[in-house]
C-alpha cells in the first residue's frame, strides 16, 4: 500500500497535520508509538494563546493569531464530524499581574505586541477596578492584568481524540507501536521502517516531537530540540464559575482548575518534583485566594519540545524533496494552523511564505 | 532531616511485624499508617474490639492482637492518621496529618499497603446498597455492624469467611450467589498434593463450608449474567444458573472476586511490575527477600502478591532482616529459616487461585457496564477507543477520562487494563497499566503550598 | 438494613445528616455510622448526577464522600464521628465562595 503522506508522530501535532491531509482528500498513515510515549500534547495546558506569543518573531506572532482565527471554524467540523467536542472556549484570555513591577512589565510586552500586530491586535491592560468585575474571585495582590479577546482554551486530550477519530473518518490509517527506526529513499517516494513494518510514502512528515533530532538527520535535517519539563496541577471537579482562562490557571469543562507554568531543565526527567508543586499552588492562591480549599487529585509532568529560541521549527529536506518537519511546543494553539494551512501546503509539496522564516536558519545550524 | 534506616508504609500483619522486628534488631523504624490504630484491614480495630466480638470473628482474627501488642512495644516510631500521598525518588515520603503535611527520610522504604479488592464491573454495581464483602467485614469487625438481607456474590476465601462471621453475629446472609465456573474445580484439583501440605488450611475452609451449609444460607452455584437492579438503590439481584433464572429481593448486595495488590505507592516509585496469570493481577517484580527493582524499596503482605495474613507478618519479618543485613548484622540463618516457612504457609495458594479465579464476566465486562466509577466511563467506550488505535491504559485515560476521577484509578485500573488486553487480543503483560503521579491521595492546595517552594521561574508575579 | 449486634457500652455520639439527629457509638467513622442508621445515598455524582453510597469503607473509592462541617468532598469512611457534627450529601461538583 503506498500512502500520500506518512505522518510520523500521532500526538497533536501530528494529529493536526495527518487531519489536514486527510480532508483534503490524502491518503494518509500515522505512525505513532505505543502507550508511555513521551507525549507531550498529554501534558498540554490547553490554551490557545495570542497576546504574548512571538516577541522576537513576528512570523510566530501573526501566526499564532492566524491560528486563533480559524480556531472557531476548526473546532466545529470537527465536532460536527466526529461528535467530539473539544471543549474550546474564544472567552479571551487574562495573564495577571501581582505586583507593580509585573504591571510595568507586562504593560511594556503589550506595546511592544501591539507594534508588530498592528490595529487590530485587540490586547489592552485592564486595572483591577474592572478586572474584578470579569474575574471575581482575583487575590488582593493583583494589580491588574493584560487581557486579549484572541484568546481562548480547549481540552487537549478531547482535541486529540477529535483529530485521532477525524483522521479516521477520513480513510487514514493510525498505527501504534510502530516507533520509527529507518526512513529511506524507495523510488520517487520514501519507505519508512517502524517497529511494526515497513510502510511507503509520497511525502513523509516528522511529527515525533522531541523525537524528530533524531529522525531528522535520517533526512537530511537538523532539528535542535531539547526537553523542558513542566508540572501542572488538578484540582476537584467544581461548579463552574470561570470561562476566562489566565496564563497559568483554568477551569475546564468537567470543573477541574488547571494549574501550572513550571519551566524545568530536568532532562528526560518526568517526576514530579513536590517543591515545584508547592510553588505552582502558591502562585495560583495568590491570583485566587477560594482555590486553597480545593483538593488536588491529579497532577502531572510533561516536556514541551522547545528550541534554542522558543518558536516553532518548519522546515522541508532539500536532500528529500517531500520531506518535511514540524516542531512546536504549542500544539493546541497551533492546530488550527496546521491543520488549515501547513498541511495543505505540504499537500502541494513545498512550505510556502510565511514559513520561510521558521526554518534552523535562523538558528545559524549548518544544515547537511 | 535525618534518615530513619526503615520507613514502613501500612500497619497491617507485614507492617507491624516488620516495624517489630527491625526496631528489636537496633534499627530506627518510622512506620506511617492511614488508620488511627494498627491492624491494617485484615486486624481491623482488634486492639479496642469487644472480647465478645473478637470471639465470634474466630481465632485467626485474634492472632492479630498479639502482633499489634509486640508492636506497641518495640522502639519503633507510630504515626497514625497519616496519609501518605507522595514518595519521593530519594525515598522522603510528603504525608498528611491533622491538615497540615509533613516529610519524613529514610534510607529503606517497606511498602506494606496490602491489597484492595479486585474491582469487580457488573450491571447495577454503582448502586447504593452495594458494596465489596470487605466492606462488610469492616463493618463488622470495627463497627459490631450486620445486615438482615445481605446477599454475598461471587467468589474467594473472604466470600465464605464473611458468611461464617454474619452466622456467627446472628445475621447470616440471605443467600450466596456464586460465580465459579465448573471447570475451575477440575483444574484446581490438579494443584491439591501441594495444597495438602497446608493441611489446616483446608480444613478450616471445609469446616466453613460446612457451617454455612448447616446454618441453611441457600447457597446458588455456577451463576453467571449478574445484574444488580434498582432505580435509585440496590433492590434485587438477578442471574441465571444451571439454565434458570433467578432473582433475589434484598437492600445490600456484597461483591468479592479475590483481592489484589495495591499498586499505587509501586508504580509511583516506577517499580517494574509482572501480570501474574494465576493471580490474575499485576504484582510488584521483587527478589526473594522482596526487595523491588527500586533499590532499597521492598514490598511485603498481600501488596507482593496475595498470601494471606500470615504469609504477610512472615514477609514483614524477612524485609527486616534483609535490611539489617544491608546495615551490616548477620541475619542469614533467620532469614532462611523464615523462607522455608513462608514456602509452607503459601503451599495452598496455587490450589485457591485455580479455583477461586475471576469470573470472566467481571475481567471482561459487557459494553454498557461502568468501569470507571468516577468519571462514569463504560466498557463499550474503551473498547471503542481501542478500536480508534489507543493502545494503552493511558491513551485511555486521555481519551476517555477513565482513571481521573478522586479514586485515581484504584477501582478501574485492572478492568480497564483486561479490557484493553481482550480487546487487543495481548496479554495485560503487554498494556500495562495507569501511569500514576502524585498525590496518592487528594490533598488540599492550602496544604500544599505550605511546603518549601522550589521556584521554576525569575520573573515576579 | 444493618444493625449493631450489640447495643453500645460506652456512651454515644450525636451527630446530624442532613439535618437528621443520628446517634452513633464511639469509635464509629461518619459512614458507618450512617449505614447502621439505614441511610445509604452519600452523593450524587458530578457526572450525571446519579446517586452512590459507601463501597469499599476503606479509604479506597471515594464513593462515600460527604460535606462535613462545610469542608465538601470528605471520605465518610475515614473521618470518626465527633459530637455535634453536621454531615449533609456531597451534591455534585463543589461550590466556591468567590466574593
Amino acid at each position: 500500500m503506498n500512502y500520500d503522506t506518512i505522518v510520523v508522530g500521532g500526538g497533536l501535532v501530528g494529529a493536526a497535520v495527518a487531519h489536514g491531509l486527510g480532508r483534503l482528500g490524502e491518503k494518509v498513515l500515522v505512525l505513532d508509538e505505543g502507550d508511555v510515549a513521551f507525549r507531550a500534547s498529554r501534558g498540554n495546558f490547553g490554551l490557545v494563546w495570542v497576546q504574548s506569543k512571538g516577541e522576537g518573531m513576528p512570523e510566530y506572532a501573526r501566526w499564532s493569531r492566524h491560528s486563533a482565527d480559524v480556531w472557531p471554524d476548526f473546532s466545529e467540523e470537527l465536532q460536527e464530524q466526529t461528535g467530539v467536542d473539544t471543549a474550546y472556549h474564544k472567552a479571551g484570555g487574562v495573564h495577571l499581574c501581582l505586583s507593580e513591577e509585573a504591571w510595568e512589565r507586562q504593560s511594556a510586552l503589550i506595546k511592544r505586541m501591539h507594534n508588530v500586530h498592528g490595529s487590530d491586535y485587540g490586547a489592552v491592560m485592564i486595572k483591577r477596578d474592572e478586572l474584578i468585575k470579569m474575574l471575581p474571585g482575583i487575590g488582593p495582590e493583583v494589580v491588574g492584568a493584560s487581557w486579549s479577546p484572541h484568546d481562548g482554551h480547549a481540552s487537549p486530550l478531547y482535541l486529540l481524540r477529535a483529530l485521532h477519530e477525524s483522521i479516521t473518518r477520513f480513510g487514514g490509517a493510525y498505527r501504534n507501536e510502530a516507533r520509527v527506526e529507518n526512513i529511506e529513499k524507495d523510488g520517487s517516494g520514501y519507505r519508512v521502517t517502524t517497529a511494526a513494518g515497513s510502510f511507503k510514502g509520497a511525502k513523509v512528515v516528522l511529527a515525533a516531537g522531541l523525537g524528530n533530532r533524531k529522525l531528522g538527520p535520517l533526512v537530511g535535517l537538523e532539528v535542535p530540540v531539547f526537553p523542558q519539563k513542566g508540572q501542572i496541577l488538578v484540582t476537584e471537579r467544581t461548579e463552574m464559575k470561570f470561562s476566562m482562562p489566565t496564563v497559568f490557571i483554568r477551569q475546564t469543562d468537567e470543573g477541574s482548575f488547571l494549574l501550572g507554568d513550571s519551566h524545568e531543565d530536568a532532562g528526560f526527567d518526568l517526576t514530579s518534583r513536590t517543591g515545584i508543586m508547592a510553588d505552582i499552588a502558591t502562585r495560583a492562591i495568590r491570583s485566587f485566594p477560594f482555590l486553597k480549599d480545593l483538593r488536588l487529585v491529579r497532577s502531572w509532568a510533561a516536556l514541551r519540545v522547545m528550541s534554542p529560541d522558543g518558536f516553532p521549527i518548519y522546515q522541508q529536506s532539500d536532500s528529500h524533496p517531500g520531506v518535511f518537519s514540524v516542531n512546536c511546543h504549542s500544539g493546541v494553539t497551533l492546530a488550527g494552523a496546521h491543520a488549515r494551512t501547513l498541511a495543505p501546503m505540504i499537500a502541494r509539496g513545498r512550505l510556502e511564505e510565511p514559513m520561510s522564516a521558521f526554518s534552523t536558519e535562523r538558528l545559524n545550524v549548518q544544515a547537511h | 532531616m535525618n534518615a530513619c534506616d526503615l520507613a514502613i508504609i501500612g500497619a497491617g500483619p507485614a507492617g507491624m511485624a516488620a516495624a517489630t522486628e527491625a526496631a528489636n534488631a537496633g534499627l530506627s523504624v518510622i512506620l506511617l499508617d492511614e488508620q488511627p490504630a494498627p491492624g491494617g484491614q485484615i486486624y481491623r480495630g482488634i486492639e479496642t474490639v469487644p472480647e465478645e466480638r473478637r470471639k465470634l470473628l474466630g481465632p485467626d482474627y485474634g492472632k492479630g492482637l498479639s502482633i499489634a501488642q509486640a508492636f506497641r512495644a518495640s522502639n519503633a516510631t507510630y504515626i497514625p492518621e497519616a496519609t501518605v500521598w507522595n514518595i519521593n525518588p530519594d525515598l522522603s515520603i510528603d504525608y498528611s496529618r491533622n491538615g497540615g503535611s509533613s516529610q519524613i527520610s529514610t534510607r529503606h522504604l517497606l511498602i506494606a499497603t496490602g491489597a484492595v479488592e479486585r474491582p469487580t464491573p457488573m450491571p447495577g454495581w454503582t448502586l447504593p446498597g452495594v458494596t465489596t464483602a470487605g466492606a462488610l467485614q469492616i463493618l463488622l469487625k470495627a463497627h459490631g455492624g450486620v445486615g438482615d438481607d445481605v446477599v454475598l456474590v461471587g467468589s474467594g476465601p473472604l466470600l465464605y469467611l464473611l458468611a461464617q462471621q454474619m452466622i456467627e453475629a446472628g445475621g447470616p446472609p440471605k443467600a450466596i450467589i456464586e460465580t465459579i465456573d465448573r471447570s475451575h474445580y477440575l483444574k484446581a484439583a490438579r494443584h491439591l498434593p501441594r495444597a495438602l501440605s497446608a493441611l489446616s488450611y483446608l480444613r478450616k475452609g471445609m469446616a466453613m463450608m460446612r457451617q454455612i451449609r448447616r446454618a441453611g444460607v441457600p447457597h446458588y452455584t455456577g451463576a453467571r449474567d449478574i445484574r444488580i437492579e434498582g432505580a435509585q438503590r440496590a433492590e434485587a439481584v438477578c442471574f441465571s444458573a444451571h439454565g434458570r433464572a433467578h432473582r433475589i429481593e434484598t437492600t445490600s448486595v456484597a461483591l468479592h472476586q479475590g483481592v489484589v495488590p495495591n499498586q499505587q505507592a509501586t508504580r509511583l516509585l516506577g517499580c517494574d511490575h509482572v501480570w501474574s496469570e494465576s493471580q490474575r493481577c499485576f504484582i510488584p517484580k521483587l527478589d526473594a527477600f522482596f526487595e523491588s527493582s527500586v533499590e532499597n524499596v521492598f514490598v511485603a503482605g498481600d501488596g507482593a502478591g496475595i498470601a494471606g495474613a500470615n504469609s504477610a507478618e512472615i514477609r514483614g519479618r524477612i524485609v527486616a532482616l534483609r535490611v539489617a543485613q544491608k546495615l551490616g548484622d548477620d541475619k542469614g540463618t533467620q532469614i532462611r529459616a523464615l523462607q522455608k516457612k513462608l514456602s509452607r504457609d503459601e503451599a495452598i495458594r496455587p490450589f485457591l487461585e485455580t479455583l477461586y479465579a475471576p469470573s470472566d464476566e467481571v475481567m471482561v465486562p459487557h459494553d454498557d457496564v461502568l468501569v470507571c466509577r468516577c468519571e462514569e466511563v463504560t466498557a463499550g467506550a474503551i473498547r471503542e477507543a481501542v478500536d480508534l488505535g489507543a493502545p494503552g491504559p493511558n491513551q485511555i485515560k486521555s481519551f476517555l477520562r477513565s482513571g481521573m476521577g478522586p479514586c485515581q484509578g484504584r477501582m478501574c485500573g485492572l478492568a480497564v487494563s483486561s479490557i484493553i488486553a481482550e480487546r487487543r487480543k495481548e496479554n495485560p503483560q503487554s498494556i500495562g497499566y495507569y501511569r500514576l503521579r502524585p498525590p496518592l491521595k487528594p490533598l488540599l492546595l492550602s496544604e500544599l503550598a505550605q511546603l518549601e517552594r522550589e521556584p521554576t521561574r525569575d520573573e515576579p508575579l | 438494613m444493618f444493625k449493631r449486634i450489640n447495643a453500645p457500652k460506652n456512651g454515644k455520639v450525636s451527630f446530624t445528616f442532613e439535618g437528621r439527629s443520628i446517634d452513633a457509638a464511639p469509635g464509629d467513622t461518619v459512614a458507618s455510622a450512617l449505614m447502621l442508621a439505614g441511610e445509604t445515598h452519600f452523593r450524587d455524582t458530578p457526572v450525571s448526577q446519579s446517586q452512590r453510597g459507601p463501597f469499599c469503607l476503606m479509604g479506597v473509592c471515594f464513593e462515600c464522600l460527604v460535606e462535613i462541617d462545610g469542608v465538601p468532598n470528605r471520605q465518610a469512611c475515614m473521618v470518626a464521628v465527633r459530637e455535634g457534627m453536621s454531615v449533609r450529601r456531597q451534591k455534585g461538583a463543589i461550590g466556591v465562595e468567590i466574593e
